[in-house]
């Protein structure tokens, strides 16, 4: 899009949507930090992606400070009202992958013992599409794609696949070993905050959407299966 | 203040034509194209405009839209070598058919203009005048109901009451403003048309002929020329965008302002025309 007459603007939308990327970059190492502590059973990681999240928290709210200020100085129409309006929903949904992937981290500092590998590995296992997830649909927003943000919002079916498989696993080991029962309720936590993650990746999708084309993804395409 | 209960002289409806249903079009243009000499100020532009709604024309200085405006009720007539070709219609009649009296199509088709014009007149005068003329009024009380009737309208009689004999051009900007919207509507016009009415008053002054616009357009058929696009967005329900005399979109004003099908008035909202 070509620039506004006032150039200052533009720039002000730019710096927005560089914050958005910024935080998009942070969440995504959060999640991939806060596994691989978990796989690695590394405490300092998992310290490290908590203190993280504060990172997280000073930009979210700097940029919502950009936006007040856009919609009052400038007063937004058309694609740039859209991008500004979605940068504060994006900001939000960004701030709470963080939150989920810094109690990913804190929950991997309480592991006992009798927690086993393929415990470990089942949780590492679905985070991976969960990233894959973010790193489409923070694509999808710095290429301005509706057609990328699409496909995302429409693979959040896999992730609730995943995070239904990964319940019944985790049951599986419980009920051989009782002992496991407080590590695997952690776990189960885990797993429950990925596909959570999933969902405000989907959330995402739907401003980028919005963001582009105008028009809303309907909720009513979608087929859903949550079975927990 | 309630607007619908009127006095007698305002409410009969004898003088005026029957008001369309709501969502009924109250003027139809066809193939509008504006000449001024040689040079074409509008191009084919066909619209329409509904009743009791307020519709906005926008578009960048020169883009035709105060020339279209004026199609509406003749006043391009004024102007030496201008031509106006196509048809205007209002309940069916073509109002540039030669047996339409402008003067008459002028109290049906009110006008607003940027920079209040009250006549030099008290202002009891400048609201009695139209009437008079019109013989709107039968009798001295008749006419004072038309003046307050028309005064309360237009928000200004609790500020004027007092003072009817004073002259008009002693209010401020913006009660003088809403002394001609007063003036307008005392003839019982269908139409207002207004160009760019708040371009010189102060935004509390605009604040308030934006609330007075809202008011009447449970009455009128409202067209507006504005060059605050945030204007436009607040007070109309439709909005026109013009750029070098053609219309280039015609929508929903939500539609428009938030998501414009047209890249030209995508770049026009967004401040990045070049």
């Amino acid at each position: 899009m070509s620039d506004h007459i006032v150039s200052a603007y533009s720039e002000e939308l730019e710096r927005l949507s560089a914050d958005i990327m910024k935080m998009g970059g942070i969440a995504e190492t959060m999640i991939v930090d806060s596994t691989r502590a978990l796989s690695a059973n590394d405490l300092e990681l998992a310290k490290e992606v908590v203190l993280r999240d504060l990172l997280l928290d000073v930009i979210e709210s700097d940029a919502e400070r950009q936006i007040v200020s856009l919609i009052a100085r400038r007063q937004p129409m058309g694609h740039d009202l859209r991008m500004i309006l979605s940068a504060m929903k994006i900001s939000s949904e960004l701030e709470r992958i963080g939150d989920l992937a810094k109690n990913i981290a804190k929950r991997a500092q309480r592991l006992d013992d009798n927690v086993n590998d393929e415990m470990r590995n089942a949780i590492v296992r679905m985070s991976k599409p969960v990233s894959r997830q973010l790193n489409n649909v923070l694509n999808a927003y710095a290429s301005a794609s509706p057609e990328k943000a699409k496909l995302v919002w429409e693979s959040d079916d896999d992730i609730d696949n995943h995070y239904n498989s990964v319940f019944r696993e985790m049951l599986t080991y419980l009920v051989e070993d009782p002992r496991r029962i407080t590590a695997g309720a952690h776990m189960l936590f885990m797993a429950k905050n990925l596909e959570r993650i999933g969902d405000h990746c989907t959330n995402i999708a739907e401003f980028v959407y919005y963001q582009v084309v105008g028009d809303y993804l309907s909720e009513l395409e979608r087929p859903k299966q949550d079975q927990v | 203040m309630d607007t619908t209960q009127g006095t007698p002289a305002m409410m009969d409806d004898t003088l005026t034509l029957p008001r369309s249903a709501d969502g009924a079009q109250r003027i139809d243009c066809r193939n509008i194209k504006v000449f001024y000499g040689q040079a074409q100020a509008i191009h084919d532009v066909s619209m329409s405009f509904p009743d009791r709604a307020v519709t906005a024309l926008i578009g960048p200085s020169g883009c035709g839209k105060s020339t279209f405006l004026r199609c509406l009720n003749r006043m391009n007539d004024t102007i030496e070598n201008c031509r106006v070709e196509g048809e205007i219609l209002m309940d069916g009649e073509n109002i540039n058919d030669e047996d339409v009296d402008p003067v008459l199509l002028r109290s049906r088709v009110g006008m607003v203009f940027q920079k209040p014009n009250p006549f030099p007149k008290s202002i009891y005068d400048n609201i009695a005048y139209g009437p008079r003329i019109h013989g709107l009024a039968n009798g001295r009380e008749d006419l004072d109901a038309i003046v307050e009737k028309s005064l309360r309208r237009a928000g200004l009689w609790e500020e004027v009451k007092d003072r009817l004999t004073a002259p008009g051009t002693s209010l401020s900007g913006g009660q003088q403003q809403r002394l001609c919207i007063a003036r307008a509507i005392a003839v019982q016009p269908e139409v207002i048309l207004m160009d760019e009415p708040c371009s010189a008053l102060d935004p509390i002054a605009t604040a308030r002929i934006e609330e007075l616009i809202d008011d009447l357009r449970s009455r009128y058929c409202i067209v507006i020329v504005t060059h605050s696009m945030q204007q436009a967005a607040r007070v109309s329900q439709r909005t026109a965008f013009f750029h070098l005399g053609n219309l280039v979109e015609l929508g929903d004003t939500n539609q428009i302002f938030t998501n414009p099908r047209e890249k030209r008035t995508e770049d026009y909202i967004t401040g990045r025309f070049g």
